[in-house]
């Protein structure tokens, strides 16, 4: 069509014409300039943001070549972590990391399951979408501020009246055993909990929304119960309710502050949930600016170059279990 | 006890178990809210919002030092990321609906899930330590990087809301492309686009962690860029994690501040879509 049209530009018109064709192919050419420019310049820029995943690896990589050269895969099971002696192991970390993300989806994953499914098969809309957004606000609230809150009110709180009464009744597991000053692992875990709740309800609320509502309508045609019928519609959000849990499993691993604040810092591995502990993530917050030697700083950048690949495939993986259910034409719930 | 209604109960029973759950989630929020607002109204007063700290025991310290400081974290952060995220929002909604649009939506998704702190040690090695000092700016790109993903995403999400019939009114008229995306359809987005914008504000106005090690902290008043710089966020850190009660009240206080801020603009956000929402 193009060049049809350029055929019938200046010289092979009629004259009375020309001006009108001369108007026509100039303002024809200027897209063709404007929209393969438009479409590289803004397509760089979403590459860019794509790539940042990339390029904070490289970076990272690159800033702890002299840590991962010297201990090699060895890094992730060796448990000393001594400065002074310039020996690094990041194992007392993942441990720690592991397992108050371990206790707070625990508590966590239920609440959420039971928030997302009174909001989407009981409640009406009406009350549904004000309480999602009230939970929501949840997230809002800063990890700075949940730490401040873990440290003042839900560590003296537990030191005082939870886990005495803890260890009074299954002392006899390692895992209450030991002396409690209220900040450790399980404060960390049930700080986390509260965190992590919001994200999975909402997952898991769009998730439930996305089944079609004709699978609940069939199943309480056959007669069954309504919650005989949400066990159907959980049934089949299977895979995205996963993914809503490895997404929060995502947020619990990679949370920094607050749990900074409240997991005592220590790194050594002891089986009690009363102990002091240390995340990766609040282990580069608390001893960053403290590093003085070269070997030290590389450590902590590797620890951060394995907690960014170990959140980045589990995003990666909660993602596509998530849009498997979600990426359907169904909306149902109750109305 | 009949089937049927042992069927009945464990329904109602669920019923119930289900709901508490939601009214133990919204508690949460209250109560953590209730706490925020008791101890913060304490040492909260006009002095305290327009004082800089002053050392331990001498009264009338405040923290107009950090209020300013992340104002303009933010504002720089937001210069940076918002117009990086927009381009790749419009990107996006307007050249990414075959397989490689999906892939970047995909990867882009991904990074929404990034741990604060990554970014924190990120901006160190590719700032801090280059330049050989903490400094605002780099505080800035690090809360910029944060925005990306998330205004990227709003942006697409709020652009394809605009009707296609407009674009195709546009097209019609013999615009090109571009034009018809920034003048027309960005142009109807704009509200939405701008509530994006508020939202990722509200995310990274909390963040602490990117902070750290990139603008650091500061106990007195600096507006240099080059220089480290306080913030709310890192200031309630250090007081809070300080040996003295004066300084913990002051932190409570400075949450107050800053967790009226991130509701409010929270709250903004939703009436706004609610609103856009209704007319559509």
């Amino acid at each position: 069509m193009d060049s049809t049209l350029a055929g019938n530009g200046p010289g092979s018109a009629a004259p009375l014409r020309q001006g009108s064709t001369d108007a026509l192919s100039r303002h024809r050419s200027r897209p063709r300039i404007g929209d393969p420019v438009f479409k590289w310049t803004t397509g760089f820029f979403a590459v860019l943001v794509a790539g940042l995943a990339a390029l904070i690896m490289v970076e990272m990589a690159i800033g702890s070549k002299l840590a991962i050269q010297t201990f090699g895969f060895g890094f992730l099971t060796r448990s000393i972590w001594d400065p002074v002696a310039g020996q690094f192991g990041a194992l007392p970390f993942i441990y720690g990391t592991v397992i108050s993300s371990l206790i707070s989806l625990l508590i966590a994953v239920p609440v959420s399951l039971g928030v997302a499914i009174f909001l989407v098969e009981k409640a009406p809309r009406s009350l549904s979408n004000p309480s999602l957004f009230v939970v929501q606000l949840l997230a809002a609230i800063p990890s700075v501020v949940y730490g401040l809150w873990g440290i003042f009110v839900l560590a003296p709180t537990l030191r005082n009246y939870v886990y005495p009464k803890l260890q009074s009744s299954l002392g006899f597991l390692p895992l209450f055993q030991g002396n409690q000053n209220g900040l450790g692992l399980l404060t960390a875990g049930l700080i986390l909990s509260i965190m992590v709740l919001p994200i999975i309800t909402a997952v898991t609320t769009d998730v439930l929304r996305a089944v079609p509502g004709a699978q609940r309508e069939a199943s309480l045609a056959l007669g069954s119960t309504k919650w005989e019928a949400t066990l159907i519609v959980l049934q089949n959000a299977k895979s995205g309710i996963s993914g809503a849990i490895i997404l929060g499993l995502g947020r619990a691993i990679g949370e920094t502050m607050a749990v900074t604040m409240v997991i005592g810092n220590r790194a050594h591995i002891s089986a009690s949930l009363f102990d002091p502990s240390f995340t990766i993530a609040s282990a580069i917050a608390n001893e960053f600016t403290e590093a003085t030697t070269d070997i030290y700083l590389q450590s902590l950048v590797e620890l951060g170059l394995i907690l960014f690949i170990v959140t980045f495939i589990i995003n990666m993986l909660a993602r596509l279990l998530v849009w498997s259910v979600t990426r359907g034409e169904g909306r149902g719930g109750h109305d | 006890m009949t089937s049927l209604s042992r069927r009945k109960l464990l329904n109602s029973t669920m019923t119930v178990l289900t709901g508490s759950c939601a009214v133990l989630a919204m508690g949460a929020l209250f109560v953590i809210l209730g706490y925020i607002l008791a101890g913060g109204i304490r040492a909260l007063s006009l002095s305290f919002l327009l004082n800089t700290p002053k050392p331990i025991g001498e009264p009338g310290s405040g923290i107009a030092n950090a209020i300013v400081g992340s104002v303009i974290l933010i504002g720089v952060g937001s210069l940076i990321g918002m117009p990086v995220g927009i381009l790749a929002g419009i990107y996006l909604s307007e050249f990414g609906t075959n397989k490689f649009g999906n892939l970047l939506r995909f990867l882009i998704d991904t990074l929404t899930g990034t741990p604060s702190i990554i970014v924190g040690v990120f901006v160190w090695t590719l700032m801090v330590r280059p330049m050989g000092n903490f400094s605002a700016l780099s505080g800035a790109v690090a809360l910029g990087i944060m925005m990306m993903p998330i205004v990227a995403r709003t942006t697409e999400e709020m652009i394809r809301l605009v009707p296609h019939s407009l674009r195709e009114a546009g097209l019609a008229l013999g615009a090109p492309k571009w034009r018809v995306t920034l003048g027309v359809v960005l142009r109807t987005a704009a509200s939405g686009v701008a509530t994006g914008a508020m939202l990722a504000i509200a995310r990274i106005a909390g963040e602490t962690a990117p902070l750290l090690f990139t603008a650091l902290g500061l106990n007195y008043m600096s507006t240099e860029l080059l220089q480290p710089m306080a913030s709310l966020t890192v200031q309630i850190f250090n007081y809070a994690g300080s040996p003295y009660e004066e300084w913990h009240d002051m932190a409570w206080a400075a949450t107050l501040v800053l967790v009226a801020m991130i509701l409010a603009l929270n709250i903004a956000v939703k009436v706004l879509t609610r609103n856009r929402h209704q007319q559509a």
